[in-house]
């Protein structure tokens, strides 16, 4: 009888450039999958060594703590402005600005909206959870109307506070921009989805082709006071008939 | 030598530039030379002024409070800063512009007909020059009428220096007249 | 070199593409139009980056992005510009970064007008952003010295990883002086240590101010920082005494009102009145001691400034209750004048 041997085959592990730590994220917090994410593509396109990582005011603030590549601390919203100034010392470099919803989309929005329009060749992350998760669940610029929060505690009135606003739409009104997608990682197909955008973002800036904006709906179980599961089927439920899913531009 | 200078005009009569000039002139004689221009929103298509110090000595304050000579191009000038020249200096005025002669009898005032002079040399735009050739020869310290017109080629901007030919007999016209 | 007549705004900008820098981020505001102007003109030709940024608050920030890649970096502004890149300086020093800041100071609060004025000294000088932290302050009295400086500017921020903020005013940055370029200092900074140009073949490296973890870890960093300002504290002030050995009045400007003040000495002088002048070029470090030492004796001291009373207070600190301190002061972007200087010290011999 032919013996067989059992041979080992790595079919899945830790990403080499995500740091062996635990993180701080809460249970069911999508910054750790989207962390993954992000440094699988860095391994699987073999940048680890040219990569610099811009992290923002807000939940991923240690970001450059998780994943194993040069990193810079950037003020609130100034993540795209400081990814500016390093990509133009280095243009060589991999640059990638990982900011959050008030960090882009109310502080920073003057820095968001310019980078996108001079076509810096960086690569920006947004992770949308329509609240401010750091802080204590304060209302953000993506908090859905009617959505309760710290700091709209009746839920958002649209005609006292105006209405979430779509960043990809936004950035899609500008010439420079070659990459714009919309992802989720609140489903297995959606996180594949996502990793497939980053991809794509962070190889457009390998190839030299010009600014990405990766826009991606996660879940904040902790701030909007859900269970995990019950949060990922939110993201579904709710926030993607507001923030529509695909891709706005590819070039 | 210590020449406390003042050119004051209207926006685009080449004050800024007079006050250039003289620097470079100057300088070019072992002169110490500042230049402070009046800058910003009252330059356009208001007042211009410049304060110009040249002396043999280094300069201490670049400030001109109270000239030792002043050129007024145009009558606001004139009624705003006859006033600063200091007692029994100069006061060289745009006869051309101003129909009011100055008040103060304790300076030395000359009329000049900056613009005719200038179009007879061949363009208004070059009054500012006569008046600064009316300068040299009643303040031959500063800077000689050679030097200055030696210096106009590198202190004109490329997209004027056609007009260095009607510069300089502007310069000449202003000169022989003072 | 040969003597050549540059605007205080240009010469800068030249003296900093001497220096090697090749970065430079701003936003248009009076009276600096010229400097962001020459470097848009200048920097492409020397293989540089120029950025017109969409904010003075984009501008420190990309200026912080570009000192983390260890290249030299300027950003320049005037007082209502440099209010907003508080946050950035305060970022850098944090951090640790490099960075050349230039302020031709205009009249405020506010909007305030655009005349030169001196009313930034307490921003430049005791802070203006948030936490315990210096930057070098040089104050040039004229466009050679703005050159001359620009130069040590950047010498001084990369040897101390510190903010050098050139303190101008308004009309010193529009004056036109001769003036022979300085030459590069030969300097050299090894920056591998701890820039970010990619984790090759070594640790990653990251710039941060943040420290959250240990509990202490953010006072061992304050802690650091504080040696390092005494150590600036002891080795870089910079000064110029004129005519103060034998004066019994001593005149104390910066910038253009120490210049003014020199005219003050010679006319004082000529009337038979014993003046001299004691001029701060380095604001902070403070030269105290020297101060100190140069006011010893004399009868009184006047202290000239452009603002209602800033550097003032760091007078009478370094002299405690040994000499009586006056002060004369303009508001708004009105400069002193040598007759209101000369009565006044007058008034203290008769």
């Amino acid at each position: 009888m032919p013996v067989e041997t059992l041979q080992e085959k790595l079919v899945y592990g830790r990403p080499q450039v995500l740091a062996d730590v635990p993180n701080h994220y809460c249970p069911g917090c999508g910054h750790g999958i989207i962390h993954k994410l992000l440094a699988q593509c860095i391994d699987e396109l073999g940048i680890q060594q040219t990569t610099i990582l811009v992290a923002p005011v807000g939940c991923s603030v240690l970001a450059y703590n998780y994943i194993k590549v040069d990193g810079c601390e950037a003020a609130h919203g100034r993540a795209p402005a400081v990814a500016t100034g390093i990509k133009r010392v280095h243009p060589e470099a991999t640059v990638i600005a990982y900011q959050g919803d008030g960090d882009l989309l109310a502080i920073g929005t003057a820095e968001t909206i310019h980078a996108a329009n001079r076509g810096e060749k960086i690569t920006v992350i947004f992770v949308n959870n329509a609240i401010y998760g750091m802080t204590g669940g304060q209302m953000a610029p993506t908090t859905l109307q009617a959505q309760k929060t710290k700091t709209s505690p009746y839920g958002r009135n649209p005609a006292d506070v105006g209405y979430p606003i779509r960043a990809c739409e936004l950035i899609n009104t500008l010439d420079a921009p070659v990459f714009i997608e919309r992802c989720a990682v609140s489903s297995v197909k959606g996180i594949l989805k996502t990793k497939r955008a980053i991809m794509k973002g962070l190889r457009n800036q390998v190839e030299k082709k010009g600014y990405s904006f990766i826009e991606i709906l996660s879940m904040c179980p902790t701030g909007w006071g859900m269970e995990p599961r019950e949060a990922a089927a939110w993201v579904d439920s709710d926030m993607t008939p507001v923030f529509p899913l695909g891709n706005l531009r590819d070039r | 030598m210590y020449e406390g200078l003042f050119f004051a005009g209207f926006g685009g009569q080449g004050i800024i530039l007079a006050g250039k000039i003289v620097c470079l002139a100057a300088m070019g004689e072992g002169k110490h030379v500042s230049h402070i221009p009046s800058y910003g929103a009252e330059m356009r298509g208001g007042t211009a002024n410049c304060s110009v110090v040249v002396s043999d000595d280094e300069i201490a304050s670049p400030l001109v409070p109270r000239p030792s000579a002043c050129i007024v191009m145009n009558k606001p000038s004139l009624l705003k800063f006859q006033s600063i020249v200091q007692v029994g200096g100069l006061l060289l005025w745009n006869e051309s512009l101003i129909d009011l002669a100055p008040s103060r009898t304790d300076i030395e005032t000359l009329a000049v007909k900056a613009n005719e002079i200038a179009e007879a040399a061949g363009s208004y735009k070059a009054a500012n020059m006569v008046m600064l050739g009316a300068l040299l020869k009643r303040k031959p310290d500063i800077a000689s009428l050679e030097a200055v017109i030696g210096v106009l080629g590198v202190a004109v901007s490329v997209r004027h220096r056609e007009l260095n030919d009607i510069n300089r007999k502007a310069l000449t016209g202003g000169y022989e007249r003072a | 070199m040969a003597v050549t007549l540059m605007k205080g705004n240009e010469a800068i900008g030249e003296a900093a593409i001497i220096a090697g820098c090749r970065h430079y981020f701003g936003y248009p505001i009076t009276p600096q139009n010229e400097l962001p102007a020459y470097m848009s003109m200048r920097l492409p030709k020397v293989g540089g980056t120029f950025l017109q940024a969409e904010s003075e608050v984009a501008a420190i920030n990309m200026v912080l992005g570009a000192s983390a890649a260890g290249a030299r970096v300027m950003t320049s502004s005037s007082s209502p510009g440099v209010s907003l890149k508080m946050e950035g300086i305060s970022y850098l020093s944090g951090a640790e970064l490099p960075a050349v800041v230039v302020n031709m100071m205009r009249g405020g609060p506010g909007l305030g007008n655009i005349a030169g004025a001196q009313g930034d000294y307490f921003q430049a000088v005791k802070g203006g952003g948030h936490g315990d932290y210096h930057c070098i302050v040089l104050a040039p009295n004229g466009v050679q010295e703005l050159a001359d400086l620009t130069v040590k500017a950047f010498d001084l921020a990369d040897q101390y990883r510190i903010v050098v903020i050139i303190l101008g005013d308004g009309f010193i940055g529009q004056m036109s002086e001769p003036i022979t370029l300085p030459a590069p200092s030969g300097r050299v900074f090894d920056k591998s240590a701890w820039m970010l140009s990619g984790a090759t073949g070594r640790d990653p490296h990251v710039i941060a101010s943040m420290r959250l973890a240990p509990d202490d870890a953010l006072a061992h960093l304050n802690a650091r920082l504080q040696d390092k300002y005494r150590v600036i504290e002891k080795a870089e002030c910079m000064w110029e005494k004129s005519q103060a050995d034998d004066a019994e009045f001593l005149l104390v400007g910066f910038g253009l009102s120490a210049r003014i003040c020199r005219s003050s000495v010679s006319a004082l002088r000529k009337a038979g009145v014993r003046a001299g002048l004691f001029r701060p070029i380095t604001l902070w470090p403070f030269p105290s001691g020297e101060l100190a030492r140069a006011a010893a004796g004399k009868k009184k001291i006047l202290v000239v400034e452009m603002n209602a009373g800033q550097m003032v207070e760091d007078v009478r600190l370094s002299v405690l209750s040994s000499v009586p301190v006056d002060f004369l002061g303009t508001l708004g972007g009105v400069t002193p004048s040598v007759d209101e200087i000369v009565e006044r010290v007058r008034s203290y011999a008769r």
